[in-house]
Parts: C-alpha cells; sequence; structure tokens
C-alpha cells in the first residue's frame, strides 16, 4: 500500500491521445502531439513541416519551434506532479541546441520535474529526433504554480 | 531584412513583420487566434513569444553582421508579464559579436516599451 497522495491527472496517464492538445490554440496550429505522459513527465511531438523550417537550404526546423515543443511539454509535467491543478506560467526556459535536428523527422521531447515547491517548479528536458540516448537539445526552466486565478486548462483531462 | 525573413518559413508560420522607425529595426508578431497558449486569459503561447525572440535575434544578427546564417548555440527566455491579446514587438541588441560567437540581447513588448512581457539572451556560432 503506497501514502503517496494522488496526482490530480493520474487517471489519464500512460499514452497520449489527441484531445490533450486541443484546448491550446497554438499547440493545435503547430501540430503538437502528446505521446506519454505519466507520474512527473511528460513526452510530446512536434511533426516534421516544411512550414517550421528555419533554414531553406538545410531544411532543418527553426529553433523556435524546438522551444515551443520544450515549453509545452515542460508545462504538462509540471501538470503531471500536482496533486490540485492550478494554472501554470513559464518563469524562464533555457534551451541548448546540441547539434541540428534532421530534416524530415519528427522531433521528440520528454520533460521531467525534478523539485516542485508550492509556488514554483523546476523542470529539464531532453529532445531527439532518432535515438532518446543522442539529443540535439536540451532545456532547463522554472515554472510558476498558480500563476493565475484562471484555474488549469489540464482540468479538461478529468472533466 | 525583409528578404531575408521571407526566407524564414518559421518566420511566415507565425506571422512575423519587420518594421523601421527611424534608425531602428522592430519586429512585429501580430496577434491571431493560432499563437494562443492559454485560451481563457487569453495568453500568447510561452513557446511563440521565446520563439519570436529567437527570430528577432536571429535576424539582427543575419541581416547586419555577418554573411551566412549564424548557428544558434543557446537560448534564454525571460518571462515576465502574460502578454495579452494584441501586437507584440521585439528589439535585439548586439551585445558583443566576437570573431566566433556572437551574444544578442533581446526584448519583447505590447502597448508600452517600458513594460516588457519577455527577453531573451540568445548566442550564435557565427
Amino acid at each position: 500500500m503506497s501514502d503517496e497522495p494522488k496526482l490530480a491527472l493520474e487517471p489519464v496517464f500512460g499514452p497520449g491521445y489527441e484531445a490533450m492538445t486541443h484546448h491550446t490554440p497554438h499547440a493545435v496550429y503547430l501540430g503538437l502531439k502528446v505521446v506519454e505522459t505519466g507520474p512527473l513527465f511528460a513526452v510530446m511531438m512536434l511533426p516534421y513541416r516544411p512550414e517550421i523550417v528555419g533554414d531553406p537550404v538545410r531544411k532543418v526546423v527553426f529553433g523556435g519551434a524546438i522551444t515551443t515543443l520544450l515549453d509545452h511539454a515542460s508545462g504538462l509535467c509540471v501538470a503531471c506532479s500536482l496533486q490540485v491543478l492550478e494554472a501554470i506560467a513559464t518563469i524562464d526556459l533555457r534551451v541548448d541546441y546540441l547539434r541540428a535536428a534532421e530534416p524530415g523527422r519528427d522531433l521528440y521531447a520528454r520533460t521531467e520535474c525534478f523539485r516542485l515547491t508550492r509556488t514554483a517548479a523546476f523542470v529539464r528536458g531532453l529532445a531527439w529526433d532518432k535515438d532518446p540516448s543522442d539529443p540535439f537539445a536540451t532545456s532547463i526552466g522554472a515554472f510558476m504554480i498558480g500563476a493565475n486565478p484562471g484555474g488549469s486548462p489540464f482540468n479538461r483531462f478529468t472533466a | 531584412m525583409n528578404l531575408v525573413l521571407e526566407a524564414i518559413p518559421y518566420a511566415r508560420f507565425l506571422g512575423v513583420e519587420v518594421e523601421q522607425r527611424g534608425e531602428r529595426w522592430l519586429c512585429v508578431l501580430p496577434f491571431r487566434q493560432e499563437i494562443i497558449g492559454n485560451p481563457r486569459l487569453p495568453a500568447i503561447h510561452g513557446g511563440v513569444l521565446g520563439a519570436f525572440l529567437e527570430l528577432t535575434a536571429f535576424l539582427r544578427l543575419y541581416a547586419e553582421a555577418i554573411d551566412r546564417p549564424p548557428k544558434p548555440i543557446n537560448f534564454t527566455a525571460d518571462y515576465l508579464r502574460s502578454a495579452g491579446p494584441q501586437t507584440t514587438y521585439a528589439e535585439a541588441n548586439i551585445f558583443k559579436l566576437g570573431r566566433r560567437i556572437a551574444t544578442v540581447h533581446v526584448v519583447a513588448w505590447q502597448d508600452d516599451p517600458t513594460k516588457p512581457v519577455a527577453s531573451g539572451n540568445a548566442k550564435f556560432r557565427l
């Protein structure tokens, strides 16, 4: 028997599904998908498409789209860490571009909340194209919990 | 600068424009439904703001200082205020142009330039 308090999103942990991004217009526009969620982590995917390329010669996805993938996946993993869902806002985010992402490939990110306080969450992330052990980008970010009284859009997952 | 912008598919995807104000070049992100992150407030997606800052830093460096596309090393964004449903502006400043690395500072605001919504620090390999 575990005494661990239940996490709010526990009922939906497991493989992601289409509706998990529907409440965020930009996630829909960009085509972000939730691959998997679980306690303190999230995995998301950014499908390759020509519209998000930054360098038309090398066909490499623009860094900013990777920032969005990591930012969104980081926010989701914070939601996956809360016992009571609250609004989450990014305080800061750093992305290191270890190498160029391979053209034509869908991009994945796994984020993990490694420290949670009442007001802040600390998250690290890893992005890869072929092999999770060969990431092309890493991230680290701080997130505010209870950022606004609007509540959490992730409430819809459990409703 | 507009020619460089038009060559970047992702800049068109976000709808970013360039505006000249005297000696200054600003990047402009017109508000549209597709860039919303939190529809309840509503607020622009943090990733979009970060990407807009990165794009502004990249354009400034590429258009003014070097002759081939700079490669990003890393990027840090500070989110200072919620960005509401209105036009966002950004301006980049080449803080240090070295032989191999450039550091670019960038700031974004909406109606009041003294109340920035986000700021960023981008490093590029030249």
